[in-house]
């Protein structure tokens, strides 16, 4: 069974967001930059199955400039068997990436493709989706549950108050919540191992934008609160802030 | 040209999104020039004449049994059958399970763009101008749209709904397609959440917990409060980590974003990644011991205690001017 894992690189949670001298991205100045934790989900899926099967593939590809080889070194680190990376020296858009990654998946046939929910970047849960129709796949989005019977998957997703579970044929595209498993750290072999293992570095086709940035801007700063007071003898006065002040109860 | 609204529909019900959306393509209209029309995928009709009040003036139902329960690739088809029908400038989804799923399929059929969980939009020069939080909130981002339609999906609870007085929305059969083929996933059954409780992201209040709760078990003292204010129970990453909550009562960077009438933090430090998640929240409070947490910079009422004494009393303060105004 071939499994590819899209995975993307991405500002680690932590980052205090400062926007570059072009009002339109993020400075990258100082940030630390790590394995989007909604895609480990994904690649622990995927691997798991790998072992439980006893064979098969796993194949992870990202899009991006020449940074993201480490993060596809930590993914292959993890316990990947090969890397396809994307070479993009420009950002773009949700669509612009998904047709890459679709031209460079499409010839390789896989019988599952993973991806994170959404990026914790640009939170734009978009590719996996936009994939699943390009590839003319069945696909589920926020998968949060996974049981594979042969050549079929149970999943579950979470909706608004409660989960719907869905029946796929494979060949199918997932995307992963969490929650859905608990993913592996690399170990000293598997730091050792990844280094030897292949990055095959391809181009990305020229893409016509959909998107136009205009601008990031930080959001306005909440205006100071105030301490209502120490312990249970503040609650009169915390109700009455909220009944009289801000009128929420 | 006109503004197409994609109307959600779960159990023969329309959902509570669907009027937000249908409140923003009405003020896009006046801008932008209408009419607003609305495309439904459903088995059955779930009432979309009364849609009128909320802004459509028409509305096209794709309807086939297998719609009962959502199906993406007959949606998506649905829908880019109701886009090529209307050719509308502008395509609103509201930016829940179905319709984040559905969207980027929607968008990426036509090759066009998407701006996914728009919590503004606006028009400039007759062009839509959409803005969406990223880094969970950290930041906003403003997109435009070279080409049409322009698609954007938008938070529930951040727009408004409007009420029209007069006449109900025609009803019009939308012809389409339908590939049993392409539908090769299958919803077989909804399985409720314990106790089938709002979801965070619809939450008109929200009282969540975090380490300082010392244990799942304590959960039952944010539970009561929840239950007193009407509020969802929310939880921090840490206590999600840690297996005391579901991931779905996560709020924050790897969690849900909300933004409720009223945020309530119980023994939440208030680390970058959580502040994100629920700081466009109306009304803040924070209940910890810590006077120096970082909550405290973001709460607009702070109560520094112990919150196994407080949140208790404040429970009981609630339920009483719940009876006296009840």
């Amino acid at each position: 069974m071939l499994q590819v894992v899209c995975v993307k690189q991405v500002a680690d949670t932590e980052t205090r967001v400062k926007v570059a001298a072009d009002g339109k991205s993020l400075d990258p100045a100082g940030v630390t930059w790590i394995l989007n934790p909604y895609d480990e989900f994904a690649l622990e899926q995927a691997l798991s199955i790998r072992e439980k099967q006893g064979s098969g593939e796993v194949v992870v590809i990202s899009l991006g400039g020449a940074g993201v080889q480490s993060t596809l070194r930590s993914a292959l680190a993890m316990g990947a068997d090969r890397a396809i990376h994307v070479r993009a020296d420009r950002p773009c858009d949700s669509l612009g990436v998904a047709r890459a990654l679709a031209a460079e998946i499409a010839p390789l046939k896989p019988d599952m493709v993973w991806l994170g929910r959404q990026a914790v970047d640009d939170d734009a849960a978009q590719v996996g989706p936009m994939l699943a129709e390009l590839l003319e796949l069945p696909g589920v989005t926020m998968v949060a549950h996974f049981e594979l019977d042969g050549s079929k998957a149970v999943v579950e997703r979470e909706i608004e108050g409660g989960r719907e579970v869905v029946e796929v044929t494979l060949p199918a595209l997932f995307t992963t919540d969490k929650g859905l498993n608990q993913p592996r750290y690399a170990s000293l072999k598997g730091i050792m191992a990844a280094k030897k293992k292949p990055i095959d570095e391809k181009p990305a086709a020229p893409a016509e934008p959909v998107l136009e940035v205009v601008s990031l801007e930080l959001p306005p700063p909440r205006g100071a609160g105030r301490i209502v007071g120490q312990g249970v003898a503040a609650i009169p006065d915390l109700i009455r802030a909220l009944r009289e002040e801000a009128k929420v109860i | 040209m006109s503004i197409l609204a994609f109307i959600e529909q779960r159990n023969g019900q329309v959902r509570p999104v669907s009027r937000e959306v249908l409140g923003e393509a009405t003020r896009l209209a006046e801008k932008l020039g209408g009419p607003v029309v609305g495309v439904c995928v459903a088995a059955s009709d779930p009432g979309l004449a009364g849609l009128g009040e909320a802004g459509a003036t028409r509305v096209l139902l794709a309807k086939h049994e297998a719609f009962a329960q959502y199906d993406a690739a007959g949606y998506a088809r649905a829908v880019v059958a109701a886009v090529e029908a209307v050719k509308p400038a502008v395509l609103l989804f509201g930016a829940t399970a179905i319709g984040k799923d559905l969207a980027p399929r929607v968008a990426a059929r036509l090759g066009v763009g998407l701006a996914n969980d728009c919590t503004a939009l606006s028009a400039e020069g007759g062009k839509l101008i959409a803005t969406r939080p990223v880094f969970a909130g950290k930041a906003n981002l403003k997109l435009a749209f070279p080409r049409i339609p322009a698609i954007a999906s938008l938070r529930p609870r951040a727009f408004a709904a409007v009420t029209r007085n007069g006449s109900a929305a025609a009803v019009e059969p939308l012809a389409f397609a339908y590939d049993a083929q392409a539908s090769r996933a299958r919803v077989t059954r909804l399985a409720a959440s314990a106790g089938g409780k709002a979801d965070l992201t619809e939450s008109e209040v929200i009282v969540s917990g975090g380490r300082g709760l010392k244990g799942p078990e304590n959960f039952k003292v944010i539970e009561e409060l929840a239950e007193a204010l009407g509020a969802t129970v929310g939880a921090s990453r840490a206590v999600v980590d840690a297996g005391w909550r579901p991931h779905s009562d996560q709020v924050g960077q790897t969690g849900k974003t909300v933004s409720p009438k009223l945020y309530v933090a119980v023994g939440i430090s208030g680390a970058i990644q959580h502040l994100a998640g629920m700081s466009s929240s109306r009304c803040i409070v924070a209940i910890n011991k810590d006077p120096e947490a970082p909550i405290f910079k973001v709460a607009d009422y702070g109560l520094v205690g112990d919150l196994f004494e407080v949140v208790p009393a404040l429970t009981k303060a609630v339920k009483e001017l719940n009876e006296k105004s009840g």
